[in-house]
């Protein structure tokens, strides 16, 4: 590992860039940067003369990037993690993750293996958290739906809340629906006959 | 019939049109081809995901096609063009600012590209003596036929394109909101971009592309060499697809609902009357209101659009090599040529005889020599003599 590589992480995900700078300074490397917005990329990327480029796929700036190889003019000539065709399976899996690198020609392969890895693991793990969030607002989203439902239930029929439950589950089992589908039926036809 | 799968990328831009008409109308459907279409943000990922086969075919930009082929600043997986999904369909489009300052300095018409370019020269002139900044440029990638078309028009008219002004990637959805911002003076970008730039009053379109190259491959249906040779049957019935999609879009019948179909969030995501502006060839091109036609500003299958021609793809080649992209050889040019694959279009399809490209050559510029697929050296030789 070589702690002196000079980083630069541009991602459009604030939350997943920290993430991410926060992994690879718990690795050791001091000299990390995050670029935000779209304006003067270039320009900022050249002044800080990184070694490695980690680049978010949702992003369009990675075409940006690609100018790099355009311009002569710099002394570091960067070029895309998959110029590099040894490695397949990381290519494949980085790209399944979502991220892409842009290494300074001729740094070895071994010394930026450990980064990707890092990068690899840090984004997988920030899309399971997004979908677990996902998961969790949905179920919030359904809660909603079916107390909303359990309220007309009650009102119309003049049930207890366990009995408008026991309603709702016993209906959703017979039609072999989710609860969450009966109740949102519900609510729309109660909204229909207001 | 056992449905095959398909994964295919695309970029949200209007010359994506035959492709996701062909999923949204049921034509590819009809050829037992169930395609997913994937939105990229990138070309950069649009020819990897298709290089390393997560994608089975993209909407490619025709330069990366030929530089994925060629090992151009990437790594080398050779790709083919087997369907030209639009030729033409780019414009430029200019401040108000340096609108003014062009027409002020131009002896002609400013609708005539060697006028304009000249003008622009003199501008660029000015700005030297003067000490102010260089304009800047953007287009939306180094291998794309947005940065030839600038170049080649530039330079026609004097200007040295990698020394008098900057020349920037944007990704398309940036270019207007860079424009707005003055970092950039000055683009060249494909459909919609430049009436949005236009309609919001930041913009005006100073040329068509088609003003500059009559006939000029823009994107292309890529698929990798290996696939499309192991996959005949899937490649003849993606092809055939997309050309009942293509015809139906040209139909100015079924404008409308193709414009409805594209507009959608999940496909080009603006507004269907933008679209349909630009289907039909008819484009605001000034804050002002005044509008310009032209019925070859982007062609979907018409005027032989749809089958690849090798003639495009040697222009292209050329444009590299006089750019600095590329090496002159002998090879490479019989290589590049090789990524435009007519007879995988002539193997699916057969093209209606009377539907024949405009332009004698095939590329139709508005300067110098008509091109000679067989000779580019002669073509690179006359723009070496750098016109003043």
């Amino acid at each position: 590992m070589d702690a002196s590589l000079n980083i630069v992480i541009v991602d459009d995900s604030p939350v997943r860039a920290a993430i991410l700078e926060e992994g690879l300074r718990e690795a050791g490397y001091v000299n990390v940067v995050r670029i935000e917005g779209t304006a003067k990329l270039l320009a900022r990327i050249y002044a800080l003369d990184p070694d490695v480029i980690l680049i978010d796929l949702e992003n369009p700036s990675r075409d940006v990037l690609e100018q790099m190889f355009q311009v002569s003019r710099i002394v570091k000539r960067p070029v895309a993690m998959f110029v590099d065709q040894a490695d397949s399976a990381s290519i494949q899996a980085s790209v399944d993750a979502g991220v892409s690198a842009y290494i300074v020609d001729g740094l070895k392969k071994e010394r930026i293996k450990s980064i990707l890895d890092l990068c690899i693991s840090r984004f997988n793990a920030f899309s399971r958290l997004q979908s677990e969030l996902e998961q969790t607002k949905s179920a919030l989203e359904e809660r909603k739906v079916i107390d909303r439902a359990k309220g007309i239930l009650m009102k119309a029929k003049n049930l207890s809340e366990e009995q408008a439950y026991a309603l709702l589950r016993k209906t959703a089992m017979n039609e072999n629906r989710k609860i969450a589908e009966v109740a949102q039926s519900v609510v729309t036809a109660a909204e229909l006959f207001k | 019939m056992t449905e095959t799968r398909l994964r295919i990328g695309f970029i949200p831009l209007c010359d994506a049109a035959a492709l996701l008409v062909a999923v949204d109308k049921g034509f590819a459907a009809a050829e037992g081809l169930d395609i997913e279409l994937i939105r990229e943000v990138s070309w950069s990922n649009v020819r990897d995901k298709l290089n390393i086969g997560l994608f089975d075919a993209a909407h490619l930009l025709a330069p990366v096609a030929i530089a994925s082929s060629l090992g151009l600043g990437h790594i080398k997986v050779p790709i083919v063009a087997a369907f030209g999904l639009g030729v033409n369909g780019n414009a430029i489009t200019v401040s108000p600012q340096l609108y003014a300052e062009i027409i002020e300095a131009a002896d002609g018409k400013v609708h005539d590209p060697l006028a304009s370019a000249r003008a622009l020269a003199r501008v660029v002139e000015k700005r030297k003596r003067t000490g102010a900044e260089p304009l800047t440029l953007g287009m939306t990638f180094p291998f794309s036929t947005h940065n030839y078309q600038l170049r080649f028009w530039m330079a026609a008219g004097g200007i040295d394109p990698d020394e008098d002004v900057r020349l920037v990637v944007l990704p398309p959805p940036y270019m207007v909101e860079s424009l707005t911002s003055g970092q950039v003076d000055a683009f060249c970008v494909g459909a919609p971009w430049n009436s949005v730039a236009v309609d919001l009053g930041v913009g005006c379109i100073l040329h068509f592309s088609c003003e500059i190259l009559a006939h000029a491959a823009e994107k292309v249906l890529a698929l990798r060499a290996h696939w499309a040779d192991e996959n005949p049957d899937t490649v003849a019935k993606l092809l055939r697809a997309l050309d009942r999609s293509a015809a139906f879009i040209e139909d100015p019948a079924n404008r409308d609902e193709a414009a409805t179909l594209l507009a959608a969030p999940n496909r080009i995501g603006v507004a269907a009357e933008v679209i349909g502006r630009t289907l039909e060839g008819r484009l605001k091109i000034a804050p002002d209101g005044s509008v310009r036609s032209d019925d070859r500003y982007l062609l979907i299958g018409r005027n032989s659009a749809a089958r690849p021609d090798p003639a495009q793809s040697a222009w292209l080649y050329a444009q590299m090599v006089r750019w600095g992209q590329a090496p002159l050889s002998e090879e490479l040019l019989a290589a590049a040529k090789g990524v435009f694959r007519p007879d995988l279009f002539d193997a699916a399809l057969e093209l209606d005889a009377t539907n024949t490209p405009i332009p004698a050559d095939g590329i139709g510029a508005f300067a110098g020599p008509r091109f000679v697929a067989e000779d580019v050296t002669a073509h690179l030789k006359f723009w070496a003599m750098k016109p003043r």
